[in-house]
């Protein structure tokens, strides 16, 4: 274990963390938002664990321990939110929820 | 190590694009699933044992099968496809550009800075369920409390706004 192949795990991060934001960016579905949200979580968990490796310290594992309890409190409170939204109006895509925008 | 950095980064990166890419929501939860494994496989090799199965029980079983469980839910109706054309003039260009300059922006980060050396002398129960919760338990336990703060705060939330009035 160097510290190249670290960075080739920073490097998986990285990539994984910019699909995500891609998709959060482009994709309409209010499901696949939220999907590439825990994509990005993963992301960073991934680099919370890399440098938890490189410094033979466990802080970095519980961060990431945290980061996956809060994702799952996030995705319980979204997907409740979309079911109100579904039940509501019929909306598929996020372009039909802009009430706010008068 | 280098193999296995190789195959599970390949295998997460193929299953992220496949979230972004596929048109049915349940075929991106299917690709977030391969995308979990790989990351749970890069997670083994970087000593994070209790972690990796966390991610394999935990986010590809418990939570998305609550995925799974909403998008069944919600295409009793019809399909949740999303409309062929987006209100916003040039929303998919805009965000690309936005994605490629993040990641550029992180590969520079990355490439750019300074190799700090790697630990070599590892304890011998690093990243075990044991030593995991010890450092949890002990050393963080604020932080632990209020994960639990935090769950509980979820659970009341979706059923306040889901649950039925009238019981």
């Amino acid at each position: 274990m160097n510290g190249e192949l670290l960075q080739g795990y920073l490097l998986v991060s990285a990539i994984i963390f910019a699909v995500g934001g891609a998709g959060l960016l482009i994709r309409r579905s209010p499901l696949v938002i939220l999907m590439c949200i825990e994509l990005m979580w993963n992301a960073a968990n991934l680099a919370f664990i890399t440098f938890a490796r490189q410094w033979g310290n466990l802080d970095g594992h519980v961060a990431a321990f945290l980061v996956i309890t809060v994702a799952a409190a996030e995705i319980a409170i979204g997907l409740a939110i979309i079911v109100l939204i579904f039940r509501k109006k019929d909306a598929v895509d996020i372009d039909d929820m802009r009430s706010l925008s008068g | 190590m280098t193999a296995v950095l190789w195959i599970g980064g390949i295998i997460a990166i193929l299953g992220a694009i496949g979230v972004v890419a596929f048109r049915t929501p349940v075929h991106s939860v299917l690709s977030l699933v391969v995308n979990f494994l790989g990351l749970a496989a890069l997670f083994l090799s970087l000593n994070a044992e209790f972690l990796a199965i966390v991610q394999i029980i935990i986010y590809a079983g418990a939570i998305m099968i609550l995925f799974l469980f909403v998008i069944a839910l919600l295409t009793v109706r019809k399909d949740p496809m999303e409309r062929p054309k987006e209100r916003l003039e040039g929303q998919r260009q805009l965000g690309f550009a936005t994605a490629v300059v993040v990641g550029a922006l992180l590969f520079v980060v990355v490439l750019g800075g300074q190799l700090f050396p790697v630990a070599d002398d590892l304890p011998e129960d690093f990243g075990t369920a044991a030593s995991f919760g010890r450092e949890l338990l002990i050393t963080h336990v604020f932080p632990f409390e209020l994960a639990a703060f935090v769950l509980m705060a979820a659970v009341i939330g979706v059923v306040v706004l889901v649950g039925r009035k009238q019981l």
